[in-house]
């Protein structure tokens, strides 16, 4: 029989701690889509799109009924686009408003998957598809796009890291109007998952299965009251152990919700994505778990071992309670949005060289980072070759999402609204890497690689 | 499959009754009911069979809400708590 404590317990944690399953994103391939003419080949993928995710959003709202637990993003992701301009030719951009226009007829909140994969080259169709990111993503709405320009079999295509740098600039100049969001939109990776739900990165892999169910959870509330709750004499070995107990009962929920939605969309489910994702709301902050633990403040000395044990019990406590753990899985520390880095960065506390140690250990990247708007485009590149010698060398995802505010210096804010949040313009080292990205070529894979 | 009821506010009179008669005008049999009130405050929780209901779960906490205004009312498959508290 429940018990009145276990039922209190779930409920104060979805009523008072902000706990929600952050996102079900549903994965479809559209390698079936391909066709030489590519106004043929946008019709194929709307079409596709449409049959598969249509139930989407209607499922997830009854699931949330049905179990009192919120889920708040209903997504979709798909192949690269990159693999489909390689076969059609054509204006790249044709696929992203196909995008952009099923996802408001099927009424998700994003459509993930205009990328390209070009850890180790380019093909003419990722060439074609990277030089119309900055326009695809001013013209769409719920596009996001990624690139993956490095990976520790393969190393860092260095060429990549420099159009990147541009690109990223571009995306921000051409929504300078919109508070600079195209960029907000836009990942650079190294070793991309193929099964992220979470946005922007998230693409559907070419070794995923042609529809899938995957399934983000959240909750850094939930942590953060648990360790509040805790005695101040816990030892860190405690701390972790409280830390994996709660990880393990949200995974559980990802688990039972990607299941349910499994069953009712007649879809293979495939996996539970563990990480800790912050949002602007109050007490929904990975900054503020690090700063229970016992820091005066997010960035000061401690924080990357803090957050390295933070992401290693959450990994822990997750596993056993799924079948299937994929995805980025970890702590995510986004600056934007989430409300403790917001402060930090503010006063000055968190700068963006703690931010890349804390990387380090931690499941992503230097993620939703505004940057002064006149941050030439190789030092952009610069910190995102940075960023992928910490994932290649460690074997791990990281990534880049800076947002340049055109126009904008230090001290300035911008201000995006909704998940994505609100930050301040950053400093950033203005000494030049230009030399270095200009010589291009590939950064050979490391001794790491060599595993076989 | 069952259904768990927790209503939580300032004690009244009637909580438990309009709470069980919304539950049999739903079709849906009690099984459980834990309350307590503890100064003016009020909680309950109740299990329900929810295999012959004539309505959804969100419609039943609809009708609750609307039956038994000013409490916190949730409605919620005890999956949910069987998926978190039991290996």
């Amino acid at each position: 029989m429940l018990n009145m404590t276990d039922i209190m317990e779930t409920i104060t944690m979805i009523q008072d701690e902000n706990l929600d399953i952050r996102t079900i994103t549903m994965g479809i391939s559209l390698l079936d889509c391909c066709d030489s003419d590519i106004d043929r080949s946008c019709e194929k993928v709307y079409e596709k799109i449409h049959r598969c995710a249509k139930d989407l959003v209607k499922t997830g709202c009854d699931i949330e009924q049905k179990y009192g637990i919120p889920i708040i993003n209903k997504r979709i992701s798909v192949t690269p686009i990159a693999m489909l301009v390689g076969a059609s030719g054509g204006d790249p951009v044709k696929y992203a408003l196909t995008l952009d226009r099923v996802a408001r007829a099927v009424g998700v909140n994003f459509v993930g998957g205009f990328s390209a994969l070009v850890h180790k080259g380019f093909s003419p169709g990722d060439k074609e598809l990277i030089e119309s990111i900055p326009r695809a993503l001013a013209s769409t709405e719920y596009v996001c796009s990624s690139v993956n320009i490095g990976s520790t079999k393969s190393g860092i295509n260095m060429d990549a890291v420099r159009t990147m740098g541009k690109v990223v600039r571009e995306a921000a100049e051409l929504t300078a109007d919109k508070q600079c969001i195209g960029a907000a939109k836009l990942v650079v990776f190294c070793n991309a998952p193929e099964d992220n739900p979470f946005m922007a990165g998230a693409f559907h892999g070419p070794g995923e299965p042609d529809c899938v169910i995957n399934v983000g959870v959240s909750g850094p509330g939930v942590v953060r009251a648990a360790l509040a709750k805790a005695s101040d004499d816990c030892d860190l070995t405690e701390v972790a152990d409280i830390i994996k107990k709660i990880a393990f009962k949200i995974t559980r929920m990802g688990q039972l919700v990607g299941s349910e939605a499994s069953k009712r969309l007649g879809v293979p489910f495939g996996i539970v994505d563990l990480s800790l994702a912050p949002t602007p709301a109050i007490g929904d902050s990975v900054a503020h778990i690090l700063e229970e633990i016992g820091l005066e403040m997010c960035g000061a000395h401690g924080t990357t071992a803090a957050l390295a044990m933070l992401n290693d019990a959450v990994k822990k406590g997750g596993v056993m309670a799924s079948s299937n753990v994929g995805g980025l899985s970890g702590a995510f520390i986004p600056v934007t949005e989430d409300a403790g880095m917001i402060e930090a960065a503010r006063c000055g506390a968190l700068t963006i060289e703690k931010l890349e140690a804390m990387t380090a250990v931690c499941s992503v990247g230097l993620d939703m980072i505004v940057i002064p708007g006149d941050t030439p485009a190789e030092i952009i590149s610069a910190i995102i070759a940075d960023e992928a010698a910490i994932g290649m060398v460690n074997s791990k995802t990281t990534a880049v999402r800076v947002i340049p505010a055109i126009g904008k210096d230090e001290g300035e804010e911008l201000e995006f609204g909704g998940l994505l949040g609100n930050g301040p313009v950053m400093k950033i080292n203005r000494k030049s890497p230009a030399k270095m990205i200009q010589r291009g070529g590939r950064i050979p894979a490391p001794l790491q690689s060599l595993k076989n | 499959m069952r259904a768990v009821i927790t209503v939580i506010g300032r004690d009244m009179i009637g909580i438990l009754a309009k709470v069980s008669t919304t539950c049999a005008e739903a079709n849906a049999n009690v099984i459980e009911v834990t309350q307590s009130v503890l100064q003016e405050f009020f909680a309950m929780v109740m299990l329900i069979d929810i295999e012959k209901m004539n309505c959804e779960l969100g419609e039943l906490q609809e009708s609750l809400k609307s039956n038994v205004s000013g409490m916190t009312i949730h409605v919620m498959h005890e999956d949910i708590f069987n998926s978190m508290h039991r290996i």
